[in-house]
């Protein structure tokens, strides 16, 4: 690997321009509240996002990690049936016909409409319900992009295969299965994001009625209280799990591609 | 019907009028028996196109037999039925080995390496894909590579590798299997002169080494005339075989046979066959 200097990667442009623009949002938001006379609770400054998010901490942290973990198993369902149909679809294309277009159904209708009938229909697991909801929202990117991987071999490799008579399940081990494997990355790296916001949609759903610890119930119980900083520190906290998210499945997936694909070779190398 | 194969008449002052017994049966594989035999043989693709009609052509056992031709002229398809990877429509083709596929291998045009596996892994897939454990495989396998120069680089993956080395990985992948007949589809077409020559050069010499068929698809006439025993010459609209032409000189050949007027004499030869077969 080529290394570069810390300050060097802080001097960046990749870093200089967002942080930039961070400031100046920070300052706009100052002038804004100066000259409107806005009351600051209605748009707090960052010092009382982080000095509410430091007082609540445990409180929102552990909301925070029960949103995580309805996002985790749901994202971790999407990817291992994602990849399961995908691979049922290569088998035989009947299959392919006759449920791809049910996966469209679910993928188009809006998760908001339908999460309240999971969870009258799961109202006794209620965490079931929810995962299931982030599942509908990750699923689809997963399964098409994973087919489209399968389906994208290179002909003269395919030849290469039927040349040396390999089997169905050969071709699919050492020739389907690696093609598609950077399809499959990118659709995770959509999904993350998708079960996260799937998650988060879900509790909203089920409001303060059904779950009471997720951190969309945290947003929810602090905006009828208008406690607006708070909403900002929990908004702040799903943020950044959706980014940690986000930065995890992109470090997986140049560690898996890096030797050979090119979304993952270096430039500077 | 295309002509069968022939030999040009002796050029004035040709050596081979006093020494004639050096170059006569050097590379006559007229009564060889034949290894494939294409018979009448047409190809019409679903999209209608007709990419072969009426081809006669027999492969002789042990001979380099280039194709040459202009591009869509079908050479690819004539590779392609005879590995099986496609049924004639019309006519027949006949191997006259049993289980044809255990003796053969392909090099395809852009090397065709599985680009998540280093050179070792690639070089190993036929014997993978026939069940070989790794330890079975691993003398065959540094065999292979070393026959192509590459020792050294095993563990390196496609994408670190030059075009002339994928090359080589991809004839050390169709040569582990030890086939009897090499089906190459312009291995060498997206190389620079150099690098061909050198390839050119290294195959030669492991054909003569190895005694495989081989048949060899170029657009390049010197390259077809320094290698082969034989060359067709394919024609366009519709595609088929125009000449056929015996290359009579002895092997080893060496830059004094690329020098020689006899060389000159073929080059001008096939070029004038190309030029008809375009039209
Ligand atoms: N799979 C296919 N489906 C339809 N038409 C095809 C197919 N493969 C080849 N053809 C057509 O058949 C003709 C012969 O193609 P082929 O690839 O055999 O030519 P070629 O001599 O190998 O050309 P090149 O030198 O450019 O590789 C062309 O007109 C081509 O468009
Ligand atoms: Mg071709």
């Amino acid at each position: 690997m080529h290394d570069k200097s810390l300050t060097e990667k802080l001097l960046s442009p990749d870093v200089l321009a967002p942080f930039a623009v961070g400031v100046l949002f920070v300052v706009g938001r100052d002038l804004l509240v100066r000259i409107t006379g806005l009351p600051p609770y209605l748009l707090p400054g960052p010092l009382l996002v982080i000095q509410t998010l430091i007082d609540n901490w445990s409180n929102l942290f552990s909301s925070l990690t029960v949103t995580f973990q309805i996002t985790i198993v749901a994202f971790l369902a999407a990817a291992g049936s994602g990849l399961a149909i995908a691979v049922l679809f290569t088998i035989n294309k009947w299959i392919e016909r006759s449920l791809f277009p049910y996966a469209v159904v679910l993928q188009t209708t809006p998760l908001v409409a339908i999460a309240p009938l999971i969870i009258i229909w799961l109202k006794e697991n209620t965490f079931g319900a929810l995962v299931l909801c982030a599942w509908i929202a990750a699923f689809f990117p997963i399964l098409s992009n994973t087919t489209l991987g399968l389906n994208s071999v290179d002909r003269n490799l395919t030849n290469l295969f039927t040349l040396y008579n390999a089997s169905p399940w050969q071709r699919l081990i050492y020739l389907r299965l690696p093609s598609a494997l950077p399809y499959f990355l990118g659709g995770l790296r959509i999904s993350g994001g998708l079960a996260l916001i799937g998650a988060v949609v879900a509790e909203f759903v089920a409001g303060t009625g059904g779950s009471k610890s997720g951190i969309a119930y945290q947003i929810l119980i602090a905006s009828y209280n208008l406690q607006i900083p708070r909403m900002f520190a929990a908004l702040l906290l799903v943020t950044g799990l959706g980014i940690a998210i986000f930065a995890i499945l992109s470090l997986i997936s140049d560690a898996l591609l890096k030797d050979w694909h090119e979304s993952a070779v270096n430039p500077n190398q | 019907m295309p002509c069968p194969a022939h030999y040009l008449p002796p050029v004035f002052g040709d050596p081979r009028v006093t020494s004639s017994s050096a170059y006569s049966s050097s590379t006559s594989y007229q009564d060889v028996a034949p290894t494939v035999i294409l018979d009448r043989v047409s190809k019409v693709y679903p999209s209608g196109t007709i990419a072969l009609q009426d081809v006669d052509l027999s492969v002789k056992q042990g001979e380099f037999l280039s194709l040459v031709g202009p591009s869509g002229c079908g050479k690819s398809t004539v590779l392609g039925l005879i590995a099986g990877l496609s049924k004639p429509t019309q006519g027949d083709l006949q191997w006259t080995m049993p289980e044809f596929r255990k003796d053969l291998a392909f090099v395809f045009q852009d090397a065709s390496l599985l680009p998540w596996s280093n050179v070792e892994e690639n070089v190993r897939l036929p014997l993978k894909l026939a069940g070989q454990s790794k330890k079975q495989t691993q003398q065959a396998v540094a065999e292979a590579i070393a026959l192509v120069g590459l020792t050294g680089s095993e563990k390196s993956f496609p994408r670190q590798l030059s075009g002339g080395m994928k090359m080589r990985v991809s004839i050390a992948r169709a040569i582990v299997t030890q086939p009897k007949v090499l089906l190459m589809d312009e291995p060498f077409g997206a190389l620079d002169e150099i690098t061909r020559n050198r390839l050119n050069e290294d195959l030669m010499n492991l054909w003569r080494q190895k005694r495989w068929t081989v048949v060899f698809v170029t657009h390049n006439i010197y390259e077809a005339v320094y290698l082969s025993t034989r060359v067709a010459v394919m024609g366009v609209n519709p595609g088929r075989i125009v000449d056929d032409l015996v290359i009579d000189a002895p092997y080893p050949r060496t830059e004094g046979f690329r020098q020689s007027p006899e060389f000159g004499q073929y080059r001008r030869h096939l070029a004038t066959a190309l030029a008809e077969g375009m039209e």
